[in-house]
C-alpha cells in the first residue's frame, strides 16, 4: 500500500512538473506577427515589368530636383491588397519611402517546427526597437509599388 | 553627409556617405553605374544586350566584356551551388539575379576608388557598407517578413556585404530550378552576411531556392553567415551569426 502510494505521488508531481514546463515552453513563444488577416493564397503575381526609367535610355541619371514636401502616391492594387507610398523631400532629394498601406497578407501557420541540426540555433522571431540606419529585406519591385511611388513623385516635380 | 535615393533598375537605390569630402559628384557617379548597368542588363528594354541576346541578334562572342563577365559568373555560381542558382529559364535568359549584387559591388568600389570610406549602397534592401556611421558601426535591420513595419534582428557591421532573398513581397519570385512550378513556401527571408555583396546576394539567392536545407547550406560556406525566418515565425541562424548581432 505503501509503494502504491509513494508511486501516485511520484506520478502525480510528474504530471504537474510536465503541465508547468509545458505551460512555460508554451509562453516563451510568443507570437510575433500580430494582425494577419489575410490568408496566404499562393497565386504570384505577375513579373512587374521594371518601369525604372521606362523612357528612352540616356547615358546618364540627370539629377532629379523635387520640391521639398511629403507627396503620398496613389492607392495601387496589388492584386494581393492595396499598397500606397509616401516619398518625403529635403533639400530636393528624396531622404524617405514610407508606407501608407501595406496588406498584412501572410497567415501564420500553427504548427511550431524545430530545426534539428547541432549547430544551428533555432528561435522565434521577435521585433526589436532599436533605432537602424538601413534594412535588409526582400526587394519591392512590385508594379503596385513602382507606380504609387513614381505617382508620389511627379507630384514632388510638379 | 550626402545621401540619396533614386529609383534605378526598378528599385530605390540609396546611398549615404558620411565622409566630409563627399559631394555630389560622388553620388552622381555610383548612380550613373546602376544606370549603365540597367541598360546592358535589362530583360524589360527591348534595346539591352541582355535581350538582343535573347533573340539571337547577337552572338555571346559579340557581347560587351561585362555581358560576358556576368555569364562566366553566372555558370560559376550554378556549378558552386549544386544547379540551385541558374539564370536560364523557359530557353532565355535573366541574369538579374546575379546583377544586382555584382552591381552593388562596383557601385560601393567607385566610391572606395574615390577616397572615401563610410558609406553604404542599398539596392532594393541587399546592402555593401564600409566604414561606419557617426561613433557607431553600420546597424542594419532585419525587416520583419509578417509585418514590414518591424524590425526582427539588429545587426551592427562594416566592409561586409548584407543580402536577403525572400517572398514577403508577391510578385518576386525565386523558384527552385529543379521544381519551377512549385512555390517555395515554407521559408519567407533568408538573410546572409557575407564578405562583399556580390558573394552575400547570389548565395542568399541560390540557399533560398533550396528551401530549409538553404541555412545548412549557408553554414558549410566558410566565411558566410545566415538567418532564416520561416512560415512559423521561427528563426535558425547558422553558429557565427551572433558576432553580427548589436548587444544593447
Amino acid at each position: 500500500m505503501r509503494k502504491v502510494t509513494v508511486a501516485a505521488v511520484i506520478i502525480g508531481v510528474f504530471i504537474i512538473y510536465s503541465l508547468l514546463y509545458h505551460q512555460s515552453n508554451a509562453s516563451a513563444l510568443p507570437p510575433l506577427a500580430s494582425n494577419n488577416t489575410r490568408p496566404a493564397t499562393s497565386v504570384p503575381t505577375a513579373t512587374p515589368p521594371i518601369a525604372a526609367s521606362g523612357t528612352s535610355p540616356t547615358s546618364t541619371t540627370t539629377p532629379t530636383h523635387y520640391k521639398d514636401g511629403s507627396y503620398t502616391g496613389s492607392v495601387a492594387d496589388a492584386q494581393w491588397g492595396y499598397v500606397q507610398v509616401k516619398a518625403v523631400v529635403k533639400n530636393g532629394k528624396i531622404v524617405d519611402v514610407q508606407w501608407v498601406q501595406y496588406p498584412n497578407d501572410r497567415s501564420r501557420s500553427i504548427m511550431i517546427n524545430q530545426y534539428a541540426d547541432p549547430q544551428l540555433t533555432s528561435e522565434a522571431i521577435q521585433a526589436q526597437s532599436a533605432q537602424v540606419d538601413i534594412v535588409t529585406g526582400a526587394t519591392d519591385s512590385s508594379m503596385a509599388f513602382i507606380q504609387s511611388l513614381s505617382d508620389a513623385l511627379t507630384s514632388a516635380k510638379a | 553627409m550626402m545621401k540619396d535615393t533614386r529609383l534605378l533598375m526598378g528599385m530605390p537605390i540609396t546611398i549615404e556617405i558620411c565622409d566630409s569630402s563627399a559631394t555630389q559628384k560622388h553620388l552622381d557617379m555610383a548612380f550613373d553605374y546602376f544606370q549603365t548597368v540597367d541598360e546592358i542588363f535589362s530583360t524589360y528594354r527591348d534595346s539591352s544586350e541582355i535581350s538582343r541576346l535573347n533573340r539571337g541578334e547577337l552572338r555571346i562572342e559579340q557581347c560587351s566584356e561585362e555581358v560576358r563577365e556576368i555569364l562566366a559568373l553566372s555558370e560559376q555560381t550554378r556549378r558552386e551551388t549544386n544547379g540551385y542558382f541558374n539564370i536560364e529559364h523557359d530557353g532565355s535568359l535573366d541574369p538579374s539575379g546575379i546583377v544586382k549584387g555584382w552591381a552593388i559591388f562596383h557601385a560601393a568600389n567607385l566610391l572606395r576608388e574615390a577616397g572615401l570610406h563610410d558609406y553604404y549602397v542599398d539596392a532594393g534592401g541587399d546592402i555593401q557598407v564600409a566604414g561606419q556611421k557617426d561613433d557607431h558601426l553600420w546597424r542594419i535591420g532585419i525587416r520583419n517578413p509578417f509585418n514590414r513595419y518591424e524590425n526582427v534582428k539588429v545587426l551592427s557591421v562594416t566592409d561586409v556585404g548584407v543580402a536577403t532573398s525572400g517572398t514577403a513581397i508577391r510578385g518576386q519570385h525565386i523558384y527552385n530550378p529543379f521544381q519551377p512550378n512549385v512555390q517555395i513556401v515554407d521559408i519567407l527571408s533568408l538573410t546572409v552576411v557575407g564578405p562583399n555583396i556580390y558573394e552575400a546576394d547570389r548565395f542568399a539567392t541560390a540557399a533560398f531556392a533550396m528551401g530549409r536545407r538553404g541555412i545548412r547550406f549557408i553554414e558549410d560556406l566558410p566565411g558566410f553567415e545566415g538567418y532564416m525566418i520561416d512560415s512559423d515565425a521561427r528563426a535558425t541562424y547558422t553558429s557565427g551569426f551572433e558576432r553580427y548581432v548589436l548587444s544593447v
